[in-house]
């Protein structure tokens, strides 16, 4: 019996939407083997099998780009299993940027999932997405639906991971009101000028962490612009195969966002790290490609500036643990610390908080499992890497995990109740904006 | 038996999940730290524990398909290349660590368990596992055995078969034995010494008992800075001539350095051709006196800066940066090969000439960074032409004349990376014929069909790199689409 014949799974004809080539990518030319980005990398953790792993990947995309391997369900399947924490790139000796690799290769692919999966996708990241109106009307039917039950009730006649999703949802407190000023001034003497990006989700989720952003860049002296034009930053799109659509967005931002600005800013770490790959993805845009590297070259995490603008730089001083204090650990976004090596900013911030003591996690830059929407696409994988999360915090003891990044925050929320660790989850724009206050 | 019958007799034993088939599951498992051969086994098992590999060992014989053991696939001479196909055994599901007994000092861990998880954990109890290969964030305890591996540390306290008490062994028939045990002087032959380094060609190791060491009281690293390799080599005789032994002594030329700059902030020069780290241990009082010396012999052949490490920070990340530069190499070319030489350490600058003159010779870029102290050279050589291409034998032939000097020079043409595929048609130039066939008698005594690993080690005859030209692997069903 012919074993490749076997070996991969609804490859009958006629079911094939996607039959693209695998482009050369020339990134995948720095990894030279060495493997040790293996066990960095979480989904490796879980299953040691090579596929699983970077260099495994980059070794099928590798072959495919060589006309060694051919596409199939099956590679597409290793392809999306990857988190897309970036770790490996932490951890690689050649600074391999797998990210770039995985966008590449994805954008190849098309979104993963099965056929009903994919068309869904599609239609969320091509037509939601972009669509700051569509998003909001969203919202409106999510806190219908968690208002009446309704939601409940409707999942049920859902498929799984449509369930997971809503189960996932963080219930919405307050519909956005009136829509915020486009300029906000300093408060006191004006340091500098910001535009701030609202993101997606966190401004759906979580509209008071974004608040509370504003607010203290104000303190800060800053005077923030909330430019009306802007839409979701594309990491999503990025991430799951849609790279022209994520153009198009980077597009309507750089045109939004007017120049001159000291900084473009964001509390969430997903979209500050795709913000500042808009150099990279229009890189081949003769007509954007300047506007966008100097884009990407202002992004600033909310923590970065504000570390940067604090009059004496805090200083974390965690070993003196107070009697009174609450105890807290940080959670580095992976986007934040692998995908924009921001991890000291954010440890002095929470660490110059009066009453808080700050113990790490080990080790604190391992995903939380959230990855965009992975967290609904590959559940039982995401929970896998979520339970050494949440064991990581359990043993901190802390009362408090600090994670700066809507996903991350939606998903250690999940992962507190699904393995019963007492630990409340927050960002830590609130945090400081509470003790500022 | 065909391979499709082999599958379904191994998923039976160790369950569907972990017999892999499929195209894209097997090219992976091509190759493992090395990048100029590639073969993909026929089938990939990931047994849980020691009786699934005596099965699959069994089964795999039976069915007449050679057994390839692996690791992590850190390996850098293609030891775990499946080159004639059959059943690649990867051992990296099998992470228990058994039992740690801080009293004998010593662990039973089983073959998958990283060498540096084995260290973390035992960081609270002031033991640690000695060998310390660049690659031990990924590689394997069994990997560490199998190549004998060493590490900057050797120095001091010896290579992986120094460590290894107690072997639990699959044979080539499927039986488990075990070879010496929990305490330090097994009686009979030194069988675990005889399986370390034997590349599984004799056994699979499945778990190991290992002894411990105690961390010393008090530890310090220093980076000293040299205009030249000349230099710095000569800096590293005359430390060991003065009888200072410290308990690692490394050299990383100025190429590694760059390399290595370019994605860590270690504290290595930019602008410099050579730097020596060099790590003493011992009680605190001796500290200041070692370090004083150290510096003065530095000093006194010409380091241009010496500095030690202030905190235990600084320390690792100056490892960090030496471990590293293997990694970093992609920053340099497309593809490496990494030599593993060890000449009398008298012989050191005389060699690195030869290393020198042997890449302006064929025109090989070469970076280098090694284990000074007991003589382990790592020449590095960089290209960026395809293996398939003519200009390889350019590689091969520089590789050829360094390991011809080093052989000249009464040295080894491997000292911690094993032999593999890349070194087997050069061991004739160290051992005689007789020599050798002392050797296969050993093998065939273990695996007298010649099922375990075939045809490593050993001279085969044929050119080092012919599975370099590798075909695209065979997917005959016609897939060409994502799902």
């Amino acid at each position: 019996m012919d074993l490749a014949r076997r070996a991969v799974p609804g490859g009958a004809a006629g079911r094939s939407r996607s039959t693209a080539a695998m482009p050369t990518i020339p990134e995948v030319d720095r990894c030279v083997h060495c493997g040790l980005c293996l066990n960095q990398c979480p989904t490796y953790r879980v299953t040691r099998v090579e596929t699983e792993s970077p260099r495994g990947r980059i070794h099928l995309v590798r072959s495919m780009a060589e006309g060694r391997l051919s596409p199939s369900g099956s590679v597409a399947g290793h392809l999306y299993l990857c988190l897309g924490c970036r770790a490996c790139e932490t951890a690689c000796p050649s600074g391999v940027e797998y990210g770039r690799i995985a966008e590449s290769a994805r954008d190849a692919i098309g979104p993963p999932g099965g056929l009903f999966s994919r068309a869904v996708l599609r239609v969320v990241l091509r037509h939601l997405m972009p669509h700051p109106g569509r998003l909001r009307l969203t919202a409106r039917l999510i806190h219908f639906g968690q208002r009446t039950g309704l939601s409940q009730a409707l999942s049920r006649l859902l498929p799984r991971s449509l369930r997971r999703g809503i189960e996932l949802l963080p219930r919405i407190g307050a519909l956005p009101g009136e829509p915020r000023a486009e300029v906000l001034p300093a408060l006191g003497e004006r340091r500098a000028r910001v535009a701030f990006h609202t993101g997606c989700a966190m401004d759906l989720f979580f509209s008071d962490v974004n608040d509370a952003t504003i607010r203290l860049l104000r303190r800060s002296g800053c005077e923030v612009h909330i430019p009306r034009g802007q839409v979701c930053c594309g990491a999503l799109n990025m991430h799951n195969g849609e790279l022209a659509s994520a153009r198009r967005m980077a597009r309507r931002n750089i045109d939004a966002f007017p120049e001159g600005m000291d900084a473009v800013v964001t509390s969430a770490a997903g979209c500050g790290a795709a913000l500042k790959e808009y150099g990279h993805l229009l890189a081949g845009d003769p007509a954007y490609r300047e506007r966008a590297g100097s884009f990407s070259g202002r992004v600033r995490d909310a923590t970065e500036l504000l570390f940067a603008m604090s009059a004496s730089p805090p200083t974390a001083t965690p070993s003196t643990e107070q009697r009174e204090a609450v105890v807290v650990t940080y959670s580095d976004p992976c986007h934040l610390a692998h995908g924009q090596g921001v991890r000291a900013e954010p440890r002095a911030l929470l660490g110059a908080i009066p009453g808080v003591t700050v113990r790490e996690m080990d080790p604190p830059d391992r995903c939380c499992g959230s990855a965009g929407i992975y967290n609904l696409l590959e559940p039982e994988m995401a929970d896998e890497v979520l339970r050494e999360k949440m064991e990581a915090v359990r043993a901190t003891g802390a009362a408090v995990v600090v994670a700066p990044n809507p996903g991350c925050m939606i998903q250690l929320r999940y992962g507190a109740a699904r393995y019963g660790v007492p630990v409340a989850v927050r960002h830590l724009m609130e945090m400081l904006d509470e003790a500022r206050a | 038996m065909n391979v499709s019958a082999l599958a379904r007799r191994l998923r039976k034993t160790v369950g569907d999940r972990h017999v892999l088939h499929r195209p894209d599951d097997l090219i992976v498992y091509e190759q493992d730290g090395i990048m100029v051969n590639k073969r993909p086994p026929d089938l990939v098992v990931l047994p849980a524990t020691t009786q699934q590999v005596s099965d699959v060992v069994r089964i795999a014989r039976e069915a007449g398909f050679p057994v390839v053991a692996r690791g992590a696939g850190t390996g850098l001479t293609g030891g775990a290349i499946a080159e004639r196909g059959g059943v690649l055994v990867a051992l990296t599901r099998m992470t228990r660590v058994i039992e740690i007994d801080t009293a004998s000092r010593t662990a039973h861990v089983e073959a998958g368990v990283v060498n540096a998880e084995l260290t973390a954990l035992l960081a609270p109890t002031g033991l640690f596992f000695a060998p310390d290969p660049g690659s031990q964030v990924a590689a394997t305890i069994g990997g560490n055995i199998a190549n004998n591996a060493g590490g900057p540390h050797c120095l001091a306290y010896g290579v992986t078969s120094n460590h290894v008490l107690g072997l639990e062994v699959v044979l080539a028939d499927g039986t488990v034995v075990w070879m010496g045990g929990g305490a330090w002087d097994a009686p009979g032959y030194d069988l675990p010494g005889i399986l370390s380094g034997s590349e599984g060609t004799l056994g699979i190791v499945t778990s190991a008992i290992v002894r411990l060491m105690v961390k010393r009281e008090a530890v310090r690293t220093l980076l000293a800075v040299f205009d030249t390799m000349e230099a710095a080599c000569e800096a590293t005789s005359a430390v060991i001539a003065a009888g200072v032994v410290p308990e690692a002594l490394e050299i990383i030329d100025g190429m590694a350095m760059r390399a290595v700059n370019a994605t860590l902030q270690v504290g290595f020069p930019e602008d410099a051709e050579a730097a020596l780290i060099v790590e003493v241990e011992g009680l605190e009082e001796s500290m200041p006196v070692l370090v004083a010396r150290l510096e003065e012999i530095c000093g006194a052949h010409g380091a241009r800066r010496i500095q030690t490490a202030r905190t235990g920070g600084e320390r690792l990340s100056l490892w960090k940066g030496r471990k590293h530069a293997g990694g970093a190499l992609g920053k340099l070319g497309r593809h490496t090969i990494m030599l593993d030489l060890c000449v009398p350490r008298s012989r050191l600058v005389e060699m690195m000439q030869k290393v020198t003159a042997a890449g302006e010779r064929w025109g090989v870029r070469i970076a280098n960074f090694f284990h000074a102290g007991d003589g382990n050279l790592h020449p590095n050589l960089i290209f960026d032409f395809d293996p398939e291409s003519e200009e390889f034998g350019r590689v091969v032939s520089t590789t050829e004349e360094v390991m011809r000097a080093c052989v000249e020079m009464g040295g080894t043409i491997t000292g911690e990376h094993g032999i593999g595929l890349e070194k087997r048609e050069y061991l004739g130039w160290m051992y005689s014929e007789t020599d050798l066939a002392a050797m296969r008698r050993v093998k065939s005594a273990f695996d007298p069909a010649g099922s375990l690993n075939p045809e490593k080690i050993f001279p085969m005859g044929r050119a080092v790199h012919t599975s370099a030209k590798s075909p695209p692997i065979a997917d005959q069903s016609g897939e060409t689409a994502w799902t």
